[in-house]
C-alpha cells in the first residue's frame, strides 16, 4: 500500500506541476499581450513543447496507476480526477501558445484605449483570481475555493457577450482599428474558455473529494 | 448493528442514485438481530441484513471479521463447531430455519454449498454429480443422467468431460474440480449457493470461468460468496456487505461501495489502507 500511496503521490505532484506551469504560461502570454513583448511571447511558445510533454507523462502514469494499483473509490475519482484535469490544463496551455503567436506575428501594440473598452485586463484579473482558487482546491484539497470559480466565470461571460457590440462601436468610431479590434475579441473569446476551463477543472476536484457529479447541472452552488 | 438492505438501497436511491429507479424484491434470506458465540467468544454481534433473491452478495471484510461464520449459518454449517451458540432469527423464503422441525438435510437441498478448496469425492466425475440425487432416493438412471448433463452444463464443464463421464473426479484440474463441485450443487436444484472464497485456489483463467459462470447462474439462484478478492466482489456481485470485528458496518449495492461507499471503515479496507 505504500507504493500505491508513493504513486498517488507523484501523480499529485505531477498535476500541480502542469497547473503551475499552464498558469505561469497563461500569465507571461498576457503580459507578453499587454506589453507587445514579442520575447517573453517566445518563451512561452518554446515551453508549450514542455506542457506537452508532462501532459504525455501525466496520461502514461495515470495509465500505469491505474492498471497496476487497480484503485477504487476515492482513489479512482482521483485518478479519474487528475486526468481530466490534465486535459483541461493541457488547453489552457494550448490558448496561452495561442496568444503568443498572435504576439510574434504582429510587431503593432494593441491600441491601450481598445484593450480599456473591452474590459481586457478585469478578465485578466479575474482569470487570476480564479486560478488562484483552484490552486487552492487542488493543492489544499479545499472544494470551498473550488467552489468559488463559478460565479466569478460569470463575469468573463459577461465581459464575451459585451465584446461584440463594443467592438462594432470602435470599429464604426476608426475604422483602421479592425484588425486589432478583431485580434483582441479573439483572445476575448480564448480567455472565455480558459474560463470554462477552470470551472471543469473545479467541477474535478469536487468529483474527488465529494464523489458529487456536477457536470450539466447547471447549478453550482 | 443493523442494516437493512432495503433502507440503504433507499438511502443510495435518495443520495448517490436519484435518477435510478429502485426495485426492492421479497428478501430471499432474512437475518433478525442475529448473535453468534464460540464458547463466551462473540463472533457475530448482532446484525441483521436482508438477501436479495436472484442476485449475488458478496461478504468482503479482513480474515477474522466473521463473514464465513455467517455465510455458514445459512446451511447451519456452523451446527457442528464446537461450542458454537446462537441468537436471533434467520428466515429463508419466510421460514426460520433454526426452528427444532427443521431437518437440516432438507435445508441444505435448497441450500448448496461450494467451498475454497475443491472438494470431490474420490469417484468418477459421473458419480460425484450424481450423489446428491442418489442420497435424495432418485433411482431412475435416465432422470438422473439427464440431471447429471444438466447440472454438467450449466457449470459449463459438460463440453470438457462429456466424453470421461468415468474418469476419477481427482484426475481433473483444480479449476475444472472446483466446477464439477459447482455441477454437484447445481444437480440437487437448490434456491441458494453459499460460495466460501471459491476462487482462492484456482489460476486466473479458472477464476475467469468461474466468475462467469456465478454471472449466469444468477438468474436462477440467489448466490452468496465470500470473498478476500476486492476485484472479484466488485466485478460479479451486486451488492456487498463489509464485515469488521463481526459487526456488518455497511451494506449496499456494490457500485455504490466501489464508487462512494458511506462509512470512512468501509473506504479504508475498499482501498487498502487497513485490513
Amino acid at each position: 500500500m505504500e507504493n500505491a500511496n508513493y504513486q498517488k503521490e507523484l501523480l499529485n505532484q505531477a498535476g500541480l506541476e502542469m497547473m503551475s506551469l499552464c498558469i505561469s504560461q497563461l500569465g507571461k502570454a498576457t503580459e507578453a499581450y499587454l506589453n507587445n513583448d514579442a520575447d517573453l511571447a517566445e518563451e512561452v511558445i518554446y515551453t508549450e513543447s514542455h506542457v506537452n510533454a508532462l501532459d504525455i507523462s501525466i496520461e502514461k502514469n495515470c495509465e500505469r496507476y491505474l492498471a497496476l494499483y487497480t484503485p477504487v473509490a476515492k482513489d479512482l475519482r482521483f485518478v479519474m480526477a487528475i486526468l481530466k484535469i490534465n486535459i483541461d490544463l493541457e488547453r489552457i496551455g494550448d490558448h496561452a501558445y495561442g496568444i503568443s503567436k498572435y504576439v510574434v506575428d504582429d510587431e503593432d501594440p494593441t491600441p491601450a484605449h481598445l484593450i480599456e473598452a473591452l474590459q481586457f485586463e478585469k478578465m485578466h484579473a479575474t482569470i487570476q483570481d480564479m486560478f488562484d482558487d483552484i490552486m487552492d482546491a487542488f493543492e489544499n484539497e479545499n472544494v470551498k475555493s473550488a467552489r468559488k470559480v463559478f460565479k466569478k466565470d460569470k463575469i468573463l461571460d459577461a465581459i464575451n457577450m459585451e465584446a461584440f457590440s463594443i467592438i462594432e462601436t470602435e470599429i464604426k468610431k476608426d475604422i483602421q482599428v479592425i484588425g486589432k479590434a478583431l485580434q483582441l475579441s479573439s483572445i476575448i473569446k480564448k480567455y472565455e474558455r480558459v474560463g470554462d476551463l477552470i470551472k471543469n477543472i473545479a467541477e474535478e476536484i469536487i468529483f474527488y473529494k465529494k464523489a458529487e457529479l456536477l457536470k450539466h447541472k447547471g447549478k453550482k452552488k | 448493528m443493523e442494516v437493512s438492505i432495503e433502507k440503504d438501497i433507499i438511502m443510495t436511491s435518495e443520495n448517490t442514485e436519484k435518477n435510478e429507479s429502485v426495485n426492492v424484491q421479497k428478501a430471499k434470506i432474512s437475518v433478525k438481530n442475529t448473535k453468534v458465540w464460540y464458547g463466551d467468544f462473540e463472533a457475530i454481534k448482532g446484525i441483521s441484513m436482508e438477501i436479495q433473491p436472484n442476485s449475488v452478495t458478496a461478504f468482503i471484510g479482513p480474515s477474522g471479521c466473521g463473514k464465513s461464520t455467517f455465510l455458514r449459518l445459512f446451511n447451519r454449517m456452523n451446527d457442528y463447531v464446537d461450542g458454537f451458540s446462537m441468537e436471533g432469527k434467520i428466515k429463508i423464503d419466510g421460514a426460520n430455519i433454526y426452528k427444532k422441525k427443521v431437518h437440516v438435510e432438507e435445508l441444505r437441498k435448497e441450500v448448496g454449498m461450494v467451498f475454497q478448496k475443491p472438494n470431490p469425492f474420490p469417484k468418477s466425475i459421473y458419480e460425484n454429480v450424481a450423489y446428491g440425487l442418489k442420497i435424495q432416493g432418485i433411482t431412475d438412471k435416465k432422470v438422473i443422467d439427464v440431471r447429471v448433463e444438466k447440472a454438467l452444463k450449466q457449470a459449463d464443464l459438460w463440453e470438457e468431460v462429456k466424453n470421461d463421464l468415468k474418469k476419477s473426479a481427482l484426475a481433473l484440474s483444480g479449476g475444472q474440480q472446483q466446477r464439477l463441485c459447482i455441477a454437484r450443487t447445481l444437480a440437487v436444484e437448490p434456491s441458494i449457493i453459499l460460495m466460501d472464497e471459491p476462487t482462492s485456489a484456482l489460476d486466473p483463467i479458472s477464476t475467469a470461468k468461474i466468475e462467469d459462470l456465478i454471472f449466469g447462474l444468477k438468474e436462477k439462484y440467489t448466490i452468496i460468496i465470500v470473498t478476500h478478492n476486492m476485484q472479484q466482489a466488485s466485478r460479479i456481485s451486486d451488492y456487498t456487505a463489509f464485515f469488521y470485528l463481526g459487526e456488518l458496518v455497511e451494506y449496499n449495492k456494490t457500485k455504490s461501495i466501489f464508487t462512494k461507499p458511506e462509512k470512512k471503515r468501509t473506504e479504508n479496507y475498499i482501498t487498502g489502507r487497513f485490513g
